[in-house]
C-alpha cells in the first residue's frame, strides 16, 4: 500500500475522531454543569441519584460503558437499532461519562469561590441567577481551566476506544491497515496524528488560560 | 426620621444564642459605632440587619417599612421577596475583607450593579462611578483590577461600590481590620468625610479613638446584649458599667 493511501485512510479516521471529540465536548461541557448543580442540590434524592451516577461513571471502564450503551438496547430490550446507532452510541457513552468528570471539576471550582463573593452580590441586589452568571461563573472558569485541559486531552486519546464497537475512527483504521500490511508504520503514523491533535488542543487551552490571566 | 429600627432581635446558631435581645434606632444622619469584644455578637447583629443572616425573632424596619415583623407565634416573619428587594436598596454594606469582584475592573466593580440591576444607562452609571472614584482619590485606578491595588485602595473601591447605589444607611463591618496599620488612616478619613456629609452609618469597629471622634452614638455589646450605650464621651471616656470599663482598659485612650 502506498503511503499516500494509508495516510488518506488514517486522515478519514481522524475526521471521525475529531467528530467524536467535538460532539462529546459540545454536549458534556454544559451537561456537566447541570450534573454539578444536581450534585450540590439541597434535594436529598436528586443529590444522591447524581452521586450514584457519578460513582458508576468513574468506577467502571469507559470501554465497558460503550459496549453496554451499544449492545444494551438489543440484549436488554430486544430493540433493533439501525447501523447508524453505532456512532450515536459512542457519543452517548462519551457524553454521559465525560459529563460526570466535568461535573466534579465544576463542583470543586464552584465550592472554591469564597462565600464573601455571594454576600457582596446579595447586598448589592444581584439575583441568584445574576450572581452565578456574572460573578461566580467567570471566576470558576478561570480556576477550572487546568483540570478541564487535562480531561480534554484525555478525551482525545479516549476516542480510540470507539474501536471496540467498530466505529472507524483513526485507531480502528490504523489497526486494520497494520494487520493487512503486517507493518507497525500505521500505528506510528496514527500516534503522530494523535500527538498533533493534542498539541493543537493544548495550545488552544493555553491561549485561553492566558486570556483569563487579566485577573487573579 | 428613623432610618433604621431594630426591635428585640434574637439570633441563635444551634444551641448557641449569639444575640439575646437587642433593640436600636438609627436616625437620619446619625453615625452609630458598635464596639465590644470578639464573640459579643456585633458582626451577627450587622449581618441580621443586612439580611445576610435570618433573625429568629424581632423586627427590622427601614424608613418605616417592615422587612421583618413579629408573627403571632413570636417568631420573625420576613416580608415578601418583592418588598425585601425594595427595602434592600435602602442600605449597603462594606465588608471587612472588601469582597470586590476580582474579574471586574475598578470602575466595573462600582458601576455593574447600577447597570445590571438598576438598569441605568452605561453613561449615567459611568458618570456616577467616576465621581465616586474621584471622591475616593482613585481616578487613576479606574481600569485597574483589584489584585493590582493595595488593601486600602481596595477598601476604598468597595466603599465607592456601596455608595454607588445611594443607600440611605451604610454599614461597615470592621472596615480596617484586614488592613496593615499604616493603611487604616486613609479608610478612617473617608468615613470621617462621609460623616461630615451627614451620611447615615452604622460601624462595627475596634478603633476606639475613631469611634469617639466620628460617632454620635456608641453601643457597647457583650454576650449578645447591649451593655452600655450613649454619646461617645460618656461611653468611651467615662464608662459606667464594669464590663465596658474592663474592655476599654485594654485600649490606650
Amino acid at each position: 500500500m502506498e503511503w499516500s493511501v494509508m495516510l488518506r485512510e488514517l486522515a478519514e479516521g481522524m475526521l471521525t475522531s475529531v467528530e467524536i471529540f467535538t460532539l462529546t465536548l459540545l454536549f458534556s461541557l454544559p451537561l456537566g454543569l447541570l450534573v454539578a448543580f444536581g450534585r450540590m442540590s439541597k434535594n436529598f434524592l436528586l443529590r444522591n441519584i447524581i452521586k450514584i451516577y457519578i460513582s458508576i461513571m468513574r468506577g467502571t471502564p469507559l470501554m465497558l460503558q460503550l459496549m453496554v450503551v451499544y449492545f444494551g438496547p438489543y440484549y436488554i430490550f430486544g430493540i433493533r437499532l439501525p447501523q447508524s446507532y453505532r456512532f450515536t452510541a459512542v457519543i452517548i457513552s462519551f457524553v454521559i461519562n465525560y459529563a460526570a468528570y466535568f461535573a466534579e471539576i465544576y463542583r470543586a471550582g464552584i465550592e472554591s469561590i469564597p462565600l464573601g463573593q455571594y454576600e457582596a452580590a446579595k447586598v448589592l441586589g444581584y439575583s441568584n441567577a445574576q450572581t452565578f452568571v456574572r460573578i461566580i461563573l467567570p471566576q470558576v472558569i478561570k480556576r477550572i481551566l487546568p483540570p478541564v485541559t487535562n480531561e480534554v486531552i484525555t478525551l482525545i486519546k479516549d476516542t480510540s476506544l470507539a474501536f471496540v464497537i467498530a466505529v472507524s475512527e483513526m485507531f480502528t483504521q490504523a489497526r486494520a491497515i497494520a494487520s493487512a500490511q503486517r507493518s507497525v508504520a500505521p500505528y506510528v503514523a496514527a500516534g503522530i496524528f494523535y500527538y498533533i491533535f493534542n498539541y493543537v488542543v493544548a495550545a488552544v487551552m493555553e491561549w485561553f488560560e492566558k486570556k483569563m490571566s487579566y485577573f487573579r | 426620621m428613623k432610618y433604621l429600627e431594630i426591635r428585640n432581635l434574637r439570633k441563635s446558631f444551634g444551641n448557641l444564642t449569639v444575640i439575646k435581645d437587642i433593640s436600636l434606632t438609627v436616625e437620619e444622619g446619625q453615625v452609630v459605632a458598635i464596639i465590644g469584644p470578639s464573640g459579643s455578637g456585633k458582626s451577627t447583629l450587622l449581618r441580621c440587619a443586612t439580611m445576610l443572616e435570618t433573625m429568629d425573632a424581632g423586627e427590622l424596619i427601614y424608613l418605616g417599612e417592615y422587612a421583618v415583623r413579629t408573627g403571632p407565634d413570636g417568631k420573625a416573619v420576613y416580608a415578601s421577596p418583592k418588598d425585601l428587594k425594595r427595602i434592600q436598596r435602602y442600605y449597603s454594606l462594606v465588608f471587612q475583607d472588601f469582597n470586590l469582584f476580582p474579574h471586574f475592573s475598578v470602575i466595573k466593580n462600582v458601576t455593574d450593579a447600577l447597570i445590571t440591576i438598576q438598569k441605568m444607562s452605561k453613561e449615567e452609571a459611568l458618570a456616577i462611578g467616576r465621581d465616586l472614584l474621584r471622591k475616593m482619590s482613585l481616578s487613576d485606578k479606574e481600569n485597574a483590577y483589584p489584585y493590582q491595588l493595595s488593601g486600602g485602595q481596595q477598601q476604598r473601591v468597595s466603599i465607592a461600590r456601596a455608595l454607588a447605589l445611594s443607600p440611605k444607611v451604610l454599614f461597615f463591618d470592621e472596615p480596617t481590620s484586614a488592613l496593615d496599620p499604616e493603611l487604616t488612616g486613609e479608610i478612617l478619613k473617608v468615613i470621617r468625610d462621609l460623616a461630615a456629609e451627614r451620611m447615615t452609618m452604622v460601624i462595627v469597629t475596634h478603633e476606639m479613638s475613631f469611634a469617639r471622634d466620628v460617632a454620635d452614638h456608641v453601643i457597647f455589646m457583650d454576650g449578645g446584649v447591649i451593655v452600655e450605650e450613649g454619646p461617645p464621651e460618656a461611653v468611651i471616656n467615662n464608662p459606667q458599667n464594669e464590663r465596658t470599663q474592663a474592655f476599654l482598659s485594654r485600649f490606650e485612650r
